[in-house]
């Protein structure tokens, strides 16, 4: 049943350039996630995972293939079948390599913004956002600018921006790189808790070994292609829906 | 949460610069328009403040301000004698250059046509106005002059003995007020040697002429000066102003003296208009040109702020984009620090402007109108020159956030 799926990659395919400086960077990748699941997506430096997971994120759009988000159908090839700016709004939180930041805000600014143009108030998007930093072990770090955060600082904020809206997709790209292994551990088990309460689907790019047991299934890319590795065989819990 | 105010913030120091920036060249736009207001005002004040009603000067001149006008002094008696005619009055003008404690100084000197006219209608800051009829002046302040203090012009001595405020010409120099008699003095000063040279050139033009030839007595006369001659004229007027009687038509009375074959006449409106159109009209096209000009200016390197701005924060914007932002965010983001460049840089520009502009030379005078006028134009310039800005905005792909 596909709307128990939360993302569904058909056959998804980018070739950047063209002629002599075609590059094709990703090959008829077909991807499941259901709701609640966790995967990890590993592969070497160039492999196109960066590619993979801005397709899904709506950003950088395949050349061919669809992707469905919750049973709907955002991707028809390089088309939008949706508004993807409102639909990416409402439903994806993202974690990027780097430079995830808006650096005239400061850390809590950072947060409370994805919730203010979801349409919440000023007031609720702070203390959300208050919240989870707190719970990522910046609530002491609030009204610093981003410049005056660390490498892994900016990447918890980048992480509670997130999860501010309860999305429904969560893609992070290498969101542990700058962690130490406590840290690492920590994020990774809070994308999973968020999975498993709001029943989303998370896709983590990742290159740290030290994690991988925390994730339903683990994908691995390479050259452009994805074969799935392995899968938990208790796989994962889908909350009831109402 | 308002992302301009976050971002002005962010970088406070640079936008202030800006702001002052803006607001100086604002500033400079608002100057010319008071400028041109100050000339308009110091052309038409002295018309006003004389409050005549009807200006007769000489056959097809403009005068007495646009042109030198010379009208005969028993012009006052006949103009008098039309009916209609409340009172006339003779008018004496003319603008002189001299060294004064080492510095030039310039005056328009004004004859008051004592007794009627002792100068009690002029804007007194200090001292009186004229007491008797000879050797005082009532001077404007921007001529310098102390109260007290003594003014060879001539042959004769002036004392100030009052000090007026904004009595300016149209050409922007400081007024004096001296009698009639001692303003013509001052106006047909010729020195001893040149008396002489005259008083010789009578005497020889004599020798030749039959009359004195036979009447040998009469050439003694001939050296008498001028003023005791009956057959030299009496020095000029620059023009003769009237009032009309209440009730009498005004246009039916300068009907009348316009009849007369060796003078205009012109209303009070019509001496204005003389003013404004000869005089006033290039200025104001000069200053209007410089206030296209620095208007585009502004507006330019208002686009260029926006759009380095917009540069700047070009990651910030597809960041945004890629969590979702709608465009009005980003719109309203560039936008509202647009006008706030604009704004804030007209209110500097108001503020330095009080302070500084009642120390120029020549009097800049801000009109309500002028003021709202330029506000409407720094809106409309603060949102054109947004629009590179926008434009380049509205192209970042989000997927430039996560380059760099
Ligand atoms: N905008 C682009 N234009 C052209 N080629 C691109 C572009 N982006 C990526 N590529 C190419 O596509 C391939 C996949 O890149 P991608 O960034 O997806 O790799 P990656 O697996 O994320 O690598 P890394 O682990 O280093 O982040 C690479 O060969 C890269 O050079
Ligand atoms: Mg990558």
């Amino acid at each position: 049943m596909s709307d128990e799926l939360a993302i569904e990659t058909i056959s998804i395919s980018k070739i950047y350039g063209s002629g002599n400086t075609e590059v094709v960077a990703m090959r008829d990748a077909s991807v499941q996630v259901r709701r609640g699941e966790v995967i990890a997506l590993l592969g070497p430096s160039g492999s196109g995972k960066s590619t993979f997971l801005t397709a899904v994120g709506l950003i950088n759009p395949p050349t061919s293939g669809q992707v469905r988000i919750g049973g709907t159908l955002v991707m028809d090839g390089p088309r939008a079948a949706v508004n993807l700016r409102s639909f990416r709004r409402r439903h994806i939180g993202y974690v990027f390599q780097k430079s995830n930041l808006i650096p005239f805000l400061s850390a809590i600014e950072n947060v409370q913004i994805a919730m203010e143009l979801n349409g919440m108030t000023s007031r609720a998007a702070r203390t959300r956002a208050a919240e989870l930093l707190d719970e990522l072990g910046v609530g002491d770090r609030l009204d610093h600018s981003t410049a005056m955060l660390s490498g892994g600082q900016q990447q918890r904020v980048a992480v509670a921006r997130a999860l501010a809206n309860h999305p429904s997709v969560i893609l992070a790209d290498e969101p542990t790189a700058a962690l130490d292994s406590h840290r690492g551990r920590q994020v990774m088990e809070l994308f999973r808790n968020v999975a498993r309460e709001h029943g989303a689907g998370v896709i983590v790019v990742t290159h740290d070994q030290r994690t991988l047991e925390v994730f339903d299934a683990i994908y691995e890319m390479e050259d452009g292609v994805i074969h799935q590795q392995k899968r938990k065989v208790e796989s994962a819990t889908v909350p009831e829906r109402g | 949460m308002n992302l301009a105010i976050k971002d002005i913030r962010h970088n406070l120091g640079r936008f202030i610069l800006t702001v002052l920036g803006i607001g100086m060249l604002l500033m400079i736009v608002m100057g010319m328009a008071g400028i041109y207001r100050g000339l308009l005002e110091d052309a038409t004040l002295l018309i006003n403040r004389i409050d005549a009603d009807l200006w007769i000067v000489q056959k097809d001149t403009r005068g007495p301000f646009a042109e030198v006008s010379r009208v005969p002094k028993s012009l006052v008696y006949r103009v008098e004698a039309v009916p209609g005619i409340q009172s006339s009055r003779e008018f004496v003008y003319h603008t002189i250059q001299r060294q004064h404690n080492g510095k030039p100084i310039r005056m328009s000197v004004l004859g008051l046509s004592w007794p009627v006219d002792k100068g009690e209608w002029l804007p007194l800051i200090s001292g009186r106005a004229l007491r008797q009829n000879h050797f005082e002046i009532v001077a404007d302040k921007t001529l310098g002059l102390q109260l007290g203090e003594r003014i060879p012009l001539g042959k004769e001595t002036y004392t100030v003995v009052g000090i007026t405020s904004g009595m300016v010409s149209s050409g922007g120099d400081g007024m004096a007020f001296t009698t009639i008699q001692d303003s013509q003095a001052i106006q047909f000063d010729s020195s001893g040697e040149s008396v002489r040279l005259e008083r010789a050139a009578r005497d020889s033009r004599g020798q030749e002429n039959e009359l004195f030839l036979s009447q040998p007595a009469l050439t003694e006369q001939l050296a008498r000066p001028t003023a005791e001659l009956p057959g030299v004229t009496p020095p000029p007027l620059s023009a003769v102003i009237a009032k009309v009687a209440p009730g009498a038509d005004p246009l039916q009375v300068e009907k009348i003296i316009s009849s007369w074959g060796d003078v205009s006449v012109f209303s009070r409106h019509g001496q204005e208009e003389l003013l404004v159109q000869g005089m006033v009209d290039k200025a104001k096209r000069q200053l209007g040109m410089f206030r296209v000009l620095l208007t585009i200016i502004a507006a330019i390197i208002m686009a260029l702020i926006l759009y380095t701005l917009t540069l700047d924060k070009i990651h910030s914007i597809a960041l945004l984009k890629l969590i979702g932002a709608q465009n009005h965010v980003i719109l309203g983001l560039i936008l509202q620090q647009a006008l706030l460049l604009g704004g804030l840089g007209y209110g500097i520009a108001w503020a330095v402007g009080q302070k500084l502009f009642p120390h120029f030379p020549r009097r800049v005078v801000l009109t309500n109108d002028d003021l709202i006028q330029l506000a409407v134009i720094v809106c409309v310039i603060s949102v054109l020159s947004s629009l590179l800005g926008i434009w380049k905005a509205m192209r970042v792909n989000p997927n430039d956030a996560l380059m760099g």
